[in-house]
């Protein structure tokens, strides 16, 4: 047998290993540049004022977000209360309890199907469903809307973490005597909890930076969103497209930076407050 | 003394794959009874007939009788849950559930019995010290199971599974995947465990079946070849096959 040369192992080996890096570098410079411009763009707007004042209409600088951020932590709340509970025990009952093949791999290609629609499809799709028979734009809209995008996503990746759990833990649960759901609930959705969690909170920082659905749905108000339910409702991501492309303004376009500051941190917060929450006592420290 | 399982030709199909050919064995009370035999020979699929954990796979059925205390487990009146409850299984690789040490044995324990907070306390005692595991987790009860080190993970699932009272524990190769010294520890558990228990074991560490073990049934291509006590297993097996899988000249 013929020897390879090392030093072409080598040095495939070191080429590999120079490219990945540098992809990472790549990555993580893409990152911090767009967090960069947010940041500085975003600060030298940023006051008390600026966070606790509803928006002023159009062309009028005093204004504030305020309203926005009440109005899409409303949205995304109501988004993440239709969807979640229905997406996650779909998921659990495609890893768990579906005794037919067949039938998950049709739900399973509706979903993949369902993740690629785009969001503008449904956007329109909602506002025939609600807006235009209701007759009026609204803030829960936008929520319907939203939890229609994330349904598929919470839904498989709940599946895809359920999978990854070994088979002798379930077995090991129902060779206890443990029915099929204290198993499933008890056992294996807690050892996948983290990974479930993680599901959710990419679905949910998704949707919280979507801007087409909402247009069809919420659209903007620069009133206080107490009409969540029946009335247009002011919101970050048609703000900032509104402020920052559609204004002739100065000032209106750096409150769009300031708003997108503000889901920046929002997206983050609420990212780093859930895994801090939910951390894994692992060995009582 | 009786025999605490019998098991009357039993034959056990993988959808329209045979694994088991007429397999007839009796097992005695409080005894314990290593299954040995080369990979693949059917010693796994054997042993999980006995809980009918197959069960939970399409395609896996049997045909036959096993027989625990006189009654046949596949019967329609059966109740699956009670019957893993007396029979229980510990598996090769150790499978804490994610939570604390207690609640691992508590848990499981709560949905069959009705305890106040003190008796469970006590079962759960009771159930580490027959494990003998207390003295090394008294004070780390509230600790993540998944904490533990791989010996210790596994006599937590021994601890959890003797908690609630069966009269059978399964083994399927329970020391393969732990260290020497913790295996030592498992193997005179077990002996320890037969006065109350009887014990189904499946081996492929001949030394352990010698050193632990009532009897042995050796099994080949699904078949049971022979059975006997372990003393004349070791020194005088009748099957010129048994002899050479034992003597490791197997081939
Ligand atoms: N899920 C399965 N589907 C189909 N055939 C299987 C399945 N599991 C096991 N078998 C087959 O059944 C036979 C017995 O397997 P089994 O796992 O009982 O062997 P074993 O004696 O436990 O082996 P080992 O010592 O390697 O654990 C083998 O021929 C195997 O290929
Ligand atoms: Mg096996």
């Amino acid at each position: 047998m013929k020897k390879r040369g090392i030093f072409l192992r080598k040095a495939k080996d070191g080429l590999i290993r120079i490219f990945s890096a540098m992809t990472i570098l790549l990555a993580i410079g893409v990152m911090v540049w767009i967090l960069y411009t947010v940041i500085c763009k975003g600060a030298a707007i940023m006051s008390f004022g600026f966070l606790t004042h509803a928006s002023k209409p159009f062309g009028i600088a005093a204004g504030g977000v305020a309203n926005a951020i009440l109005g899409s932590l409303l949205i995304t709340l109501g988004a993440a209360i239709i969807a979640i509970p229905p997406a996650v025990c779909a998921g659990i009952y495609l890893a768990e309890f579906s005794t037919y093949p067949k039938l998950s791999g049709v739900l399973r290609f509706c979903a993949n199907v369902m993740m690629g629609i785009p969001s503008v499809l449904v956007g329109l799709f909602v506002y025939m469903l609600m807006v235009a028979t209701m007759g009026h734009f609204s803030g829960l809209s936008a929520s319907v809307a939203l939890a229609i995008i994330m349904f598929p996503v919470i839904m498989r990746t709940t599946e895809d973490m359920l999978l990854m759990i070994p088979y002798t833990l379930r077995e090991s649960a129902l060779a206890l005597g443990m029915t099929k759901t204290r198993t499933t609930l008890a056992v294996v959705c807690r050892s996948a909890k983290n990974g479930l969690l993680t599901g959710i909170l990419l679905a949910l920082s998704r949707v919280s930076g979507e801007t087409a659905p909402l247009l069809f749905t919420a659209l903007f108000s620069d009133s206080w969103p107490t009409g969540y339910f029946s009335e247009p409702t002011a919101n970050l991501p048609v703000l900032i497209t509104e402020y920052a492309t559609n204004s002739p303004f100065e000032s209106m376009q750096r409150a769009g930076w300031g708003a997108a500051l503000v889901v920046t941190i929002l997206v983050l917060c609420s990212n780093l407050g859930v895994r801090i929450f939910f951390r894994e006592k692992k060995s009582g420290q | 003394m009786g025999n605490k399982i019998e098991t009357k030709n039993l034959n056990f199909f993988y959808g329209s794959h045979q694994a088991l050919f007429d397999n007839n064995l009796a097992v005695e009370e409080n005894s314990i009874m290593a299954v040995i035999g080369p990979s693949g020979c059917g010693k796994s699929t054997h042993l999980r007939t006995y809980n009918r954990i197959f069960e939970l796979y399409r395609g896996q059925h049997v045909k036959g009788e096993i027989l625990l205390d006189g009654k046949n487990i596949f019967d329609p009146d059966v109740d699956i849950l009670e019957l893993r409850r007396k029979v229980g299984m510990i598996f090769q690789k150790p499978t804490p559930f994610p939570m604390s040490v207690f609640d691992n044995v508590a848990y499981p324990l709560r949905l069959h019995f009705k305890h106040s907070k003190q008796e469970l306390a006590e079962r759960v005692e009771i159930a580490l010290r027959g494990a003998s595991l207390w003295d090394e987790v008294k004070d780390k009860l509230k600790y993540s199971g998944l904490a533990l080190s791989g010996g210790q993970q596994q006599r937590l699932c021994i601890a959890r599974a003797i908690a609630v009272e069966p009269e059978v524990l399964l083994m399927d190769e329970p020391t393969s995947a732990i260290d020497p010294i913790a295996t030592l520890k498992i193997e005179e558990l077990m002996v320890e465990l037969k006065k109350k228990f009887t014990i189904v074991i499946v081996t492929h560490n001949m030394q352990q079946a010698a050193r632990i073990s009532d009897n042995v049934a050796f099994f080949y291509k699904g078949e049971i070849i022979e059975v006997g006590s372990a003393e004349m297993m070791f020194t005088h097996p009748r099957n010129p096959k048994t002899e050479e899988y034992i003597t490791g000249r197997f081939g």
